[in-house]
């Protein structure tokens, strides 16, 4: 079986696949990183999202085999060491964006990408578009949009903290 | 310096306890587990809607590599088939008609996705691949998906033992009463429609995993269910003949449910039935194809309605006739959807003097439906708020003057109706006045015109309605037909320091109900919510409950921890009497404090529990050492939340896509306990009425195939298709739970989609329609404004 190395959350790890073998069964089965999900089988719902050298991807649609020498950081590689929450996860908790949970990591993983990508700052109307390939079945997405608007201006360090955003 | 601890209790917007763990990764659902020597179950379906089996060969997936077994309906014989908890008795009081819904095909397949055979292997993959060397010969019989097909001359028998494939023909109200009235109406008016197929579509799909342990003798199942009590109860007695001694079932945490996760399925059964047959665990999880053939769908009634009104608009009376699809197989609490959750709540917030309603439940070639958010309430509010406008616009009333004139009055409670609820309280009229201000009703000619200057069809519609949930007394609904009783129960563990562990039967699947139940011991008791724990869905560890559905969690869980707080008072006001040398009578309890009164003699809580914990100085005599108390809640009646829904819709014409802009709700859901929850439990339920009115529909072709059988073809509404919710409460108080609480979790879908509708016909007035069947689609816009329709 073909073997592929690839760092996950900073940690290096050799694994064993079959040529069939997803990402996200690496994680989640091998690794036991179970923060990632599987929500769909046809790559609509997002559940699956982790960032793969920088940019995000569907783990459900990305074989391992393509994943050779990458470095990939899953929900779990999100906070800080010391569990500090980065900015996203506490902006979703502040504005309540999550409900059962089940779409949340996928949820969040994209929203820090779409922000790292969008330095200039988005609209309402464009996080609401830049979550096209993430599905929440639990919020209506209102609060999601919030905590991605409120978290972007900390990311950018336009606001220091999640309560100064909230004023 | 003393700093104020932050407010906590009933009212606060407090964050959510268990968000740390779902935000980092570390929440634990179902495929989460990993059972040591665990083996995975992959089940093959049947691809065709009706069928006969006249052969089935599984030596050679038995040969694959990795497989440990291959199973058939044969080998589970013996098993039960899976129970209905509710029995519906026909006009001429028979009861209705009740199938056997086998684990596993015998003989013959009744829709796309009835499970077939299972292979169980040491990995998924393996148990993927044998499952293709699964040969099956069918015999492909004629299908009947719709209940118009079901129901012609000729039509194939989806079960031989039911051949007119009708499973009840039931009725409430009285019908002499409606006819009279109906003979001197000045107005008739008569609505037709179809309450579109929806698959709910948790985001999470199911999973399960048998456990058995041969040495105890004790089988564990965990399962992404709503209810693991009910479970136990239904797998245990019904199918596997396991007493409940011997079967424990955990629902760790749950990825969403909206009802699709009440129901005992049959990959429960089959994983806890392998389990002890190989003595491995046994792991399923479905994929979301097979999520959309085998999770239990919601809705899919057509319906024929007639409204009769005097000449100043005074609802007479309604005559309602109804056909509701069953699928192929009676789902756990299929049969009181259409009926006492749906034909009970036809007087809606309205003084109709009479009403009639018959309801057909039909069996089709189809996979079976049940309660999905709203279950039956949706229904019968679409369908009366639809009617309401309609007979506005045939008789020349305002519509909001119609509703108002109308309504049930703010002093008539406890208000009965002529459909056997007995509503305790409500104001419409503060609902409706607060909506319109919100909404900017009056000023929406203006948005209108505008809009209309850029080339857009703008409407606004409305909904004012009620639900009955809170589910349910168990006298009552035991008399209806319910096999169980729907109490709830609710442990209160005060620990020896003062910490308090809450157990409780119901089941949270994104209700937050680690937070909310929390704060109600913060703030009956006065401990921080820090150091409230709240446990559930293990069967385990819970000593009984009925789960979550129809909004009965705080309305009848939380009645339930209130009653177990309230002994835990009375007990601890002896104890601190005894420690205190004074007459119990004279010991007052609040917010954590005992205190004698009228002196400055106090205990706090956490004192008393160590002195029932190392009773060196206690009322040995009077009492038991401990503090932990339980309480069965049984409630008096449904609780009625209630309230009003505006929609405003922007139409492009060149398209015919219909855009959400506004959407306002005002709702009474009693007293709230965290606004924020409530809020987003709001926004949630209004994001899937709005689903349902302009995107989702689950599409049979004419041969039993299911169209929409991904996300990719069902349209599941993305944050671009929904507008921002405005959600505001205004309260009346639920007067028989100690809580005074409704319930949010389902008024979000009931009230939405028919104003919804109400602002898409509103939007066509120009174009002579008098409404729009759901989902209100590009391609049916488009038609009307384009005249090929």
């Amino acid at each position: 079986m073909p073997q592929v190395s690839l760092s996950v959350n900073g940690t290096a790890h050799t694994v064993e696949v079959e040529g069939r073998t997803l990402l996200v069964e690496v994680l989640r089965e091998q690794l036991r990183l179970t923060g990632t999900h599987v929500g769909c089988d046809t790559s609509q719902c997002g559940a699956c999202v982790v960032h793969m050298d920088g940019e995000s991807v569907k783990a459900c649609t990305t074989l391992a085999v393509a994943c050779e020498g990458a470095s990939v950081t899953t929900i779990e590689g999100l906070a800080k060491p010391d569990g500090t929450l980065h900015p996203m996860q506490e902006a979703f908790r502040e504005y309540h964006a999550l409900q059962c949970g089940f779409c949340t990591p996928g949820m969040v993983m994209s929203a820090v990408d779409l922000v790292q990508k969008n330095p200039q700052g988005l609209s309402e109307a464009e996080i609401r578009e830049g979550l096209e390939g993430n599905l929440c079945r639990c919020t209506g997405y209102h609060n999601i949009v919030k905590a991605i608007a409120a978290a972007q201006d900390v990311m950018h360090g336009r606001r220091e903290s999640l309560a100064a955003a909230a004023e | 310096m003393n700093v104020m601890a932050p407010f906590e209790g009933i009212g606060a917007s407090v964050r959510r306890k268990e968000d740390l763990r779902f935000l980092s990764g570390r929440g634990q659902y179902t495929d989460d587990i990993n059972r040591p020597g665990q083996l995975h179950a992959f089940i093959l379906r049947s691809p065709h809607a009706h069928a006969r089996i006249t052969a089935l060969d599984t030596a050679a997936a038995k040969g694959m590599p990795g497989v440990r077994a291959v199973y058939t309906g044969a080998d589970m014989a013996a098993v039960g088939g899976i129970p209905c908890g509710w029995q519906i008795h026909n006009k001429d009081g028979t009861p209705m008609a009740e199938p056997k819904h086998p684990v596993l095909a015998e003989g013959k397949v009744r829709h796309v996705g009835d499970p077939v055979a299972v292979v169980v292997a040491d990995t998924r993959q393996h148990a993927r691949d044998a499952a293709e060397a699964i040969t099956v010969s069918y015999e492909v019989l004629p299908s009947a998906t719709t209940m118009a097909q079901a129901q012609a001359p000729g039509a194939p028998a989806v079960h031989e033992a039911v051949p007119s494939n009708l499973c009840y023909d039931w009725h409430i109200g009285e019908k002499a009463a409606v006819d009279a009235a109906f003979a001197g109406a000045a107005h008739r008016v008569v609505f037709e429609t179809t309450n579109n197929r929806l698959v709910p579509n948790a985001m999470e799909p199911r999973a399960a995993i048998g456990d058995y342990d041969a040495t105890t003798g004790e089988h564990t199942l965990y399962t992404t269910s709503q209810n693991p009590h009910v479970i136990r109860l239904l797998m245990g007695a019904f199918v596997l003949n396991i007493p409940e001694s011997k079967l424990r079932v955990v629902a760790p945490d749950v990825g969403g449910g909206f009802g699709s996760k009440i129901y005992h399925y049959a990959e429960e059964a089959i994983v806890t039935w392998a389990a002890h047959r190989l003595g491995r665990p046994v792991k399923w999880t479905a994929d979301r194809t097979e999520s959309f053939m085998s999770d239990a769908h919601g809705r899919d009634h057509v319906t024929r309605a007639e409204l009769a009104l005097d000449k100043d608009g005074t609802f007479l009376a309604l005559h309602v006739q109804t056909q509701a699809n069953m699928g192929a197989y009676l789902s756990t609490f299929a049969p009181c959807v259409p009926t006492y959750l749906y034909a009970t709540l036809l007087a809606g917030v309205y003084r109709t003097p009479a009403i009639y309603a018959e309801v057909k439940a039909v069996f089709t070639n189809t996979v079976p439906v049940d309660a999905y958010r709203g279950a039956g309430r949706p229904e019968a509010t679409y369908l009366l708020e639809r009617l309401v406008d309609v007979a506005a616009k045939q008789c020349g009333f305002d519509r909001v003057e119609l509703r108002r004139r109308n309504f049930i009055a703010t002093d008539a409670f406890p208000y009965q109706t002529p459909v056997a609820l007995e509503y305790d309280s409500g104001d419409y009229f503060s609902t409706l006045s607060q909506a319109l201000e919100t909404s900017g009703w009056h000023g929406f000619e203006a948005r209108r015109a505008e809009a209309k200057a850029r080339g857009r069809l703008r409407g606004i519609g409305i909904s004012t309605y009620l639900e009955a949930c809170g589910i349910a007394p168990s006298a009552v609904v035991g008399s209806l037909g319910a096999r169980a009783g729907l109490y709830e129960v609710g442990t209160i563990r005060v620990h020896p320091t003062g910490s308090v562990t809450v157990l409780t039967g119901a089941h949270s699947h994104g209700q937050g109900h680690e937070t909310t139940f929390a704060q109600l011991v913060a703030d009956k008791l006065g401990v921080p919510i820090a150091n409230v724990d709240v446990v559930h869905g293990d069967t385990a560890k819970v000593p009984f409950g009925m789960g979550t559905y129809g909004s009965r969690s705080l309305a009848v869980g939380g009645s339930a921890m209130d009653k177990a707080m309230d002994k835990i008072i009375a007990k601890g006001k002896k104890i601190a009497a005894h420690l205190m040398e004074a007459a119990v009578e004279d010991v007052e309890f609040e917010r954590g404090t005992f205190r004698v009164a009228g002196t400055d003699k106090t205990k706090a809580l956490a004192e008393i529990s160590l002195a029932a914990y190392v009773p060196h100085n206690f009322p040995h005599d009077e009492l038991e050492p401990g503090l932990e108390e339980t309480a069965f809640y049984d409630p008096k009646n449904f609780t009625y939340p209630g309230g009003c829904h505006i929609a405003e819709v922007e139409i492009e014409p060149e398209t015919g896509k219909v855009s959400l802009v506004n959407f306002t709700a005002v709702d009474d859901v009693g007293r709230v306990i965290n606004p924020m929850i409530v809020e987003g439990q709001v926004q949630g339920g209004v994001a899937q009425g709005v689903g349902q009115a302009l995107l989702e529909a689950c599409v049979y072709d004419e041969g039993g195939q299911l169209l929409s059988a991904s996300m990719m073809d069902y349209a599941m509404p993305r944050a671009d298709d929904l507008a921002p919710v405005s959600v505001a409460t205004h309260t009346t108080l639920c007067t028989h739970n100690p809580l005074g609480v409704k319930g949010c979790g389902e008024v979000g879908a009931i009230g939405s989609p028919p104003a919804v509708i109400n602002a898409v016909v509103d939007a066509l007035r120009d174009f002579g329609v008098n409404h729009v069947e759901m989902p209100a689609t590009p391609p049916k816009i488009w038609s009307i404004i384009h005249g090929t329709k």
